[in-house]
């Protein structure tokens, strides 16, 4: 079997499944932030295979400002997280219901 | 022409005198009064004497002149209904309109004198000019409704003249009396015009006259209009059974009295009758009506005058008795006749009246017969004057009563011998009660308190007593005017009135009719002189035998009573209490009602707006949407994920969608 741009797109979607099922399913917020890092990663192993698959430099161009946008997501949610945290000294997400009814 | 075409002056020049006195009588002297109140009606019998002179000369001897358009027509703009201000004057008009203004004047003369120490002169004379200038409108309308003012007007000035001595409670009473009778008689007679007007488009006289001889006209409505229209006469002429008025009337001074109450005003009602003679004798039915009316009143009338002991009563029902023989006169078609005795008996009852005033004047206000007596030689121009008058009213030839009474028996005798009798025996009552006025009051012992002989009854002052001698003259010539074709004459007056009333033919045998009627006054004054003057306790002895008829009679027939039973008691106070019942039963509990009702409405409405409006819809709407919310509220949780797991879902279904697809 060789391993063409379907195994890489199937690499990805499986990342891509454990990390929405990480977001869905954890409880911590910090390991829901890894997990939204785990789908973005799987996003780019799509580009980049893809980008193979044609043979353009365009995904692997995408890619990098998708590792950029990241790296900018991260330090915006951990910035929200710590807020978070300074009022409520939780980093449970089902704890954080404020803005229930 | 210049009467002719001035001809409204005639009315106007007593208007003029009434409007000024009414305004600026109270400025003037009693002679400034005298002389604009006396000088108007001199005027107004001047032109129109020059006026009927210039008529003789019209060919068909007509003449119409409307002033101006009064009411428009009431359906469509062509065709007028005539009711415009006009003025009519032919010969029926022109023998009215000479009486009014000739009699009136010297009327108006006598009581410069009469009313000479009274208060209120100029009143008394704006009024009298006042009744002039509507009487001589009614007397040359040309339509019916103008007509009706004369008419109205009238009534409003004998109302005025009646209770001139408005300070007195009789004089007060029988004005008003006179008036409302009179207003029950015009709410017919306005009928009848309003009928008219529905059968023949027009009120206009000519234009009716016309009508008629072109077609016949529904009898029906003929019928009801003219019974009508002699409803109204009925009031204003005094017959049976709306001349309860007059005898009260005799409350206002003697010279209305005269003029009023016996020259003028009241034959109106005969005047009204000549003028319509056509629609009348289109109606047979009510001609029948017309004649047993003045038969029966004229007869019950001279009953009641010869047990009457006011002077002036006696002649108030002498009067009612007059105008029952001219209706008569009317109702058997002899038109002609009827009016020929309207003028005779202007010039006779002015005279009476006027008599009667200056022996009440003499008298210091005595007014009962039984306290007169022996003025002959006190009084003797009055007295002379009187006893020409009471022949002529007795019918006595050559003199004017005997003249027009003759024609109108002679045209009851042709028309039925039982109407014939009824009017003989009128005749022969009329001259028995006028004797015994005649005798009563200036022969026979006297009665009258005597007094210092320095204060004597004396005879009246010129101013009256020229008059009176008028008069009298009139009365004894008069006759002339229409002096029979049997006896030689021409009878001038039927031929000068014979383009509008035909002439009655004499009746074969009238020579037999009026001897006979005659030799009934003469034994009717032999009588009088028997029971007065000679036996004066057998008319005493007999009212002692009978007193309940005598008072009965006395008293009018105690018509007075039965109306005052009806209308003022049985009407005025029982229905008083019957509508206060009413009242109280039926309206106030209908109010009540009315309240129950809209208090049931309000409680609904309330009921409504709280249960319905306020709990259903609103409170209902809003707990149907707390109810619908909060199940929906449940989703929002407020946790991440939940909303991060419905998203998914919603992808997750749209990715189904589109796969399936």
């Amino acid at each position: 079997m060789t391993i063409g741009t379907t195994q890489y797109v199937l690499v990805g979607a499986l990342l891509a499944a454990i990390g929405c099922v990480g977001v869905l399913t954890r409880r911590n917020v910090l390991v829901i932030l890894m997990s939204i890092e785990l789908i973005l990663n799987a996003v780019n192993i799509n580009l980049v295979a893809f980008s193979r698959q044609w043979g353009q430099v365009h995904g692997q161009i995408f890619g990098l400002f998708i590792m950029a946008d990241a790296a900018a997501e991260v330090a915006v949610g951990l910035a929200l997280l710590i807020a978070l945290f300074r009022n409520k000294a939780t980093v449970h997400a089902d704890e954080m219901d404020l803005l229930k009814w | 022409m210049p009467f002719l075409d001035t001809l409204w002056l005639v009315p106007l020049f007593p208007a003029c005198g009434a409007f000024l006195i009414g305004m600026l009588g109270r400025r003037f002297s009693r002679r400034g009064v005298t002389t604009l109140c006396v000088g108007m009606p001199l005027a107004a019998f001047l032109w129109a004497l020059g006026a009927v002179r210039e008529l003789q000369h019209l060919p068909g001897r007509q003449f119409e002149q409307v002033l101006f358009a009064w009411l428009p027509s009431l359906t469509a703009a062509s065709h007028s209904m005539g009711a415009d201000v006009g003025l009519l004057l032919d010969p029926l008009s022109a023998v009215l309109v000479l009486l009014v203004t000739g009699v009136g004047l010297l009327i108006h003369l006598y009581s410069v004198g009469y009313m000479a120490r009274e208060g209120g002169y100029y009143r008394f004379f704006g009024c009298l000019n006042l009744f002039l200038f509507f009487m001589l409108t009614l007397v040359l309308a040309n339509n019916l409704l103008l007509l009706f003012v004369g008419w109205e007007g009238v009534g409003m000035c004998s109302y005025l003249l009646i209770g001139f001595w408005f300070k007195k409670h009789t004089a007060r009473t029988a004005a008003m009396k006179a008036f409302l009778l009179n207003r029950v008689g015009d709410a017919g007679f306005l009928l009848g015009v309003l009928l008219l007007l529905r059968v023949f488009g027009t009120v206009r006289f000519t234009a009716m006259t016309q009508a008629l001889t072109r077609h016949a006209a529904p009898v029906g409505l003929i019928t009801a209009a003219t019974l009508l229209l002699f409803w109204g006469v009925t009031g204003k002429s005094a017959q049976f059974p709306l001349f309860v008025w007059l005898p009260d009337a005799m409350e206002g001074p003697t010279p209305v009295s005269a003029l009023i109450h016996a020259a003028t005003m009241v034959t109106a009602g005969i005047y009204l009758l000549c003028r319509t003679h056509l629609l009348f004798q289109a109606a047979p039915h009510t001609m029948a009506v017309v004649a047993a009316v003045g038969a029966g009143t004229s007869l019950f009338a001279a009953a009641v005058a010869l047990v009457q002991t006011d002077i002036k009563r006696v002649l108030a029902f002498s009067t009612i008795s007059q105008l029952g023989t001219m209706f008569l006169a009317c109702g058997v078609g002899a038109f002609a006749a009827g009016l020929f005795h309207v003028v005779t008996h202007a010039f006779f009852k002015a005279v009476l009246f006027l008599g009667a005033g200056s022996v009440i004047h003499a008298l210091d206000g005595e007014q009962d017969l039984s306290r007169m007596g022996g003025l002959a030689r006190f009084l003797p121009i009055t007295t002379g004057c009187m006893g020409v008058a009471t022949l002529a009213i007795a019918g006595i030839p050559p003199l004017a009563g005997f003249v027009s009474k003759d024609q109108i028996l002679s045209a009851a005798w042709q028309a039925s011998p039982w109407l014939w009798a009824v009017s003989w025996i009128t005749a022969g009552l009329t001259a028995l009660y006028m004797f015994r006025l005649y005798l009563l009051t200036f022969h026979g012992p006297a009665r009258w308190a005597t007094r210092h002989p320095a204060q004597q009854p004396h005879e009246a002052p010129g101013s009256m007593t020229v008059p009176l001698l008028i008069l009298a003259g009139l009365s004894l010539v008069g006759g002339g005017l229409g002096w029979p074709a049997s006896l030689g004459g021409a009878n001038r007056l039927a031929g000068w009135l014979a383009p509008v009333l035909a002439r009655t033919p004499e009746a074969a045998g009238s020579m037999g009719l009026m001897a006979v009627a005659v030799l009934l006054a003469m034994a009717a004054a032999g009588l009088a002189w028997v029971v007065y003057i000679r036996h004066p306790q057998l008319p005493r002895r007999w009212a002692a035998r009978w007193p309940r008829f005598n008072y009965w009679l006395h008293e009018g027939g105690e018509l007075d009573a039965a109306y005052t039973a009806v209308f003022a008691r049985g009407l005025g106070k029982g229905g008083g209490a019957r509508l206060a019942r009413f009242d109280d039963a039926v309206v106030d509990r209908t109010v009540d009602l009315s309240g129950a009702v809209t208090r049931l409405a309000a409680q609904l409405a309330a009921w409504w707006d709280v249960w319905v409006v306020d709990g259903l819809w609103i409170n209902g709407l809003a707990k149907l949407s707390v109810l619908i919310a909060r199940p929906l509220l449940l989703l929002q949780s407020g946790r991440l994920q939940t909303y991060a797991l419905l998203m998914v879902f919603g992808l997750g279904t749209f990715l189904l969608f589109y796969l399936l697809r």
